[in-house]
């Protein structure tokens, strides 16, 4: 009897001690969802075409916890960005600001496309024939008399 | 033969670009700290561990911190740089140990030399991401008013030292 007693006093601490191990990441699934969010807004430094939601690095990892202690103490996402963009600069931003020196990426391909567009209707204004294709008087003669078969093509 | 010759130019120009793009390296990105004020840091010292030290110490002086880890390949190619550097004497060099153990640490400055007067310990890398450090080993040339002048991400190799690194201090010392 004790010994069942011992067995499940041990059970029960046991998976207290488990319980408490998992709480940090499930005790606020909103915060958690909020972390996430934002990290995915965030690039990894150490391996550039990752996001710091999507990377297992050590850099990473130490920004979302950054990410998530701002959140626990009251800071808006956009405090958080700019906290990030001091350190590390436009480049930890996913999706690039829209300034001077971002204009060309964020407006290239669309000249791109303009200029495309324009090569294209030049292409097509040019296939119109410069001039009038109509026969002149003497042209229509010597059609008129090929066709009734008195004259033959003389080259 | 004159409607190749745009097609031909804009290809040139587009392979020139690209090859421009393979001679750039896509690690060093700019960093925004360059022209701030150093950030603010307290930690404790490597060796002593029961004293702190601050960039405030260093207000008034030219001075060079290095970050630095035991688990850090390329630390131990740039070594031997910084041992050469602390024996010119021309400028403090002060170590920041990134996330690393403290026994690790205390045992690879054992074991190659220890260049730095001394090194403060962040073991949680705080000091780190406060800094921009993104890949170890980095180094920051501050000036007197404490303002960063100076970023090298990677390791310092002798020619950098001697084309940029020096160069700067001297400058600064000067100013």
């Amino acid at each position: 009897m004790l010994r069942v007693l011992q067995l499940l006093l041990l059970a029960a601490t046991a998976s207290w001690a488990l319980a408490r191990e998992a709480a940090p990441a499930a005790a606020d699934p909103a915060l958690e969802q909020r972390v996430m969010t934002l990290a995915s807004e965030l690039r990894c430094l150490v391996c550039q075409n990752q996001t710091i939601a999507d990377s297992n690095a050590p850099l990473a990892e130490d920004l979302r916890n950054q990410v998530r202690e701002k959140m626990r103490g009251g800071a808006s996402d956009s405090e958080i960005v700019d906290y990030m963009v001091a350190r590390y600069g436009d480049f930890v931003l996913y999706r690039p600001p829209l300034k001077l020196t971002t204009a060309l990426l964020w407006f290239g391909p669309l000249l791109l496309l303009a200029a495309g567009f324009g090569v294209l209707l030049r292409r097509i204004l040019r296939r119109r024939p410069a001039h009038d294709p109509e026969m002149t008087v003497s042209e229509r003669r010597r059609a008129a008399a090929l066709l009734a078969g008195s004259e033959t093509e003389r080259r | 033969m004159n409607r190749f010759v745009l097609p031909l130019a804009i290809f040139a120009a587009l392979i020139a670009l690209l090859g421009v793009g393979l001679t750039l390296n896509p690690r060093e990105v700019p960093s925004p700290l360059i022209g701030k004020p150093a950030p603010h840091f307290e930690l404790p010292q490597l060796h002593e561990t029961a004293k702190t030290f601050t960039e405030r110490e260093m207000l008034g002086k030219v001075w060079v911190l290095n970050v630095w880890a035991s688990w850090c390949v390329s630390c131990r190619e740039e070594h031997p740089v910084l041992l050469d550097l602390a024996a010119s004497g021309t400028v403090p060099l002060y170590g920041l140990n990134y996330k690393d153990k403290r026994e690790d640490g205390l045992a690879w400055l054992k074991g190659m030399g220890d260049p730095y007067r001394l090194s403060i310990y962040d073991a949680d890398g705080k000091v780190g991401i406060d800094y921009g450090v993104y890949g170890v080993p980095e180094t920051y040339v501050i000036d007197k008013l404490g303002v960063i002048r100076y970023k090298r991400i990677g390791p310092l190799t002798p020619q950098i030292l001697k084309e940029k690194v020096l160069p700067l201090v001297e400058e600064l010392g000067r100013a």
